[in-house]
């Protein structure tokens, strides 16, 4: 039953994506195009980029967007719910015992372990999205480009990932297009 | 003690109002949202002190989940028990479930116009900048951190990930390991000290 799999499909990845946004692609990408065969690897790419193009979490919009591709409206709504589940749980459970004893201790030594796996793990799933976009195939030029003047003006201005993203877009089209003329 | 008075009502429908508003429009994932958060539940509503919109900010960061999700059940609880988090949750995966629906339903067709796919395909590239860039920044704290146990826990997590396709979930219960080993060693160290 396509409904159950997606349920638990994103059951694990709202269980198991700590650190929020980025540190659940990895995750994503594993159940939806490794594992389910749901999605290709450009079809994912493509999700990430209307992630970050919308508002919401990645997860939700991971959801939402499988679900409704897989199984229509009641997909959707089982892959949400499914991704929610676990926090609604384990939230409403920290916050009864945040109440009851207001410190924890320990848990800082989980997360510094935590932190660390987060940025290998989110490095990891970057290296494939940028593989998608540059070397598709053959070796793609004005992508290649394109990111390398991304990554430079997001580190030295520190501008707005929305529209550093949409002016690759932009800039994309317009190189492409007298790539072409040519 | 499950009914809702006029009172609990009016705290509901703004409880709704609001985080549907603030998910609506967040764009850039958690942090952000919860910046949001602060100012309409602390600043303006008063239904939460700065101290406990801090410690909600560090429980939905160290929980798994969406960030915005998890601060939404947190200040859902908070303001209107069971059915404030029902709804808080409510409100925050509406906007991009709505959105969404309607972009997967037209994905196919957007995907194939030509201009539609060069425009993606540019905004790919920006993407792998935009993830490379986050990975800087989180990279560059860790290293800061002068720990040898969080380098090496990156560098072997980076390798089984990416090189040997170790399931994820596994790397993560592994580095949930390692941090209640470390925590117990240290405890031990202090009472040996002491």
């Amino acid at each position: 039953m396509i409904y159950i799999s997606l349920f638990f499909s994103f059951f694990q990845i709202g269980l198991f994506a700590i650190g929020g946004g980025y540190a659940a692609m990895p995750l994503i990408a594993q159940q939806t195009v490794e594992i389910h065969k749901w999605l290709t690897m450009s079809q994912f790419t493509d999700l990430v980029t209307i992630a970050e193009m919308t508002p919401g979490p990645i997860a939700i919009n991971a959801a939402t967007f499988v679900g409704t591709r897989m199984a229509g409206l009641t997909g959707a709504v089982s892959a949400t719910f499914g991704c929610i589940l676990p926090s609604c749980l384990i939230v409403s459970f920290l916050s009864f015992i945040y109440r009851k004893y207001k410190n924890a201790s320990g848990f800082a030594s989980v997360l510094s372990c935590l932190r660390p796996t987060v940025v290998a793990l989110i490095l990891s799933a970057g290296i494939a999205i940028l593989k998608t976009a540059v070397f598709k195939g053959k070796a793609d030029v004005i992508n290649a480009c394109l990111f390398v003047c991304a990554f430079i003006v997001l580190r030295k201005f520190k501008t707005n990932p929305i529209l550093v993203m949409s002016l690759c877009g932009a800039a994309g089209l317009v190189a492409n297009l007298i790539a072409r003329m040519a | 003690m499950l009914r809702i008075s006029s009172q609990n009502k009016k705290i509901l429908r703004q409880l709704f109002i609001s985080t549907f508003y603030i998910s609506a429009f967040t764009f850039g994932g958690g942090f952000v949202i919860i910046t949001f958060m602060k100012s309409t539940f602390v600043d303006k509503l008063h239904w939460i002190d700065e101290k406990e919109m801090l410690d909600i900010t560090a429980l939905a960061q160290s929980a798994p989940g969406a960030i915005a999700v998890n601060a939404a059940i947190l200040v859902g609880w908070k303001a209107a028990g069971f059915f404030g988090m029902i709804i808080a949750v409510l409100g925050t995966i509406l906007p991009p479930m709505i959105i969404l629906s309607v972009i997967s339903i037209f994905y196919s067709a957007f995907a194939s116009n030509m201009y539609v796919a060069l425009v993606l395909k540019g905004m790919q590239a920006g993407v792998a900048a935009v993830i490379f860039n986050v990975v800087c920044g989180l990279g560059k704290n860790v290293l800061n951190s002068k720990s040898v146990l969080s380098d090496t826990i990156m560098v072997l997590a980076f390798i089984a990930t990416y090189f040997l396709k170790v399931n994820v979930i596994y790397i993560i219960l592994a580095a949930i390991a390692t941090g209640i080993i470390k925590s117990v060693f240290s405890r031990k160290g202090a009472s040996e000290k002491n």
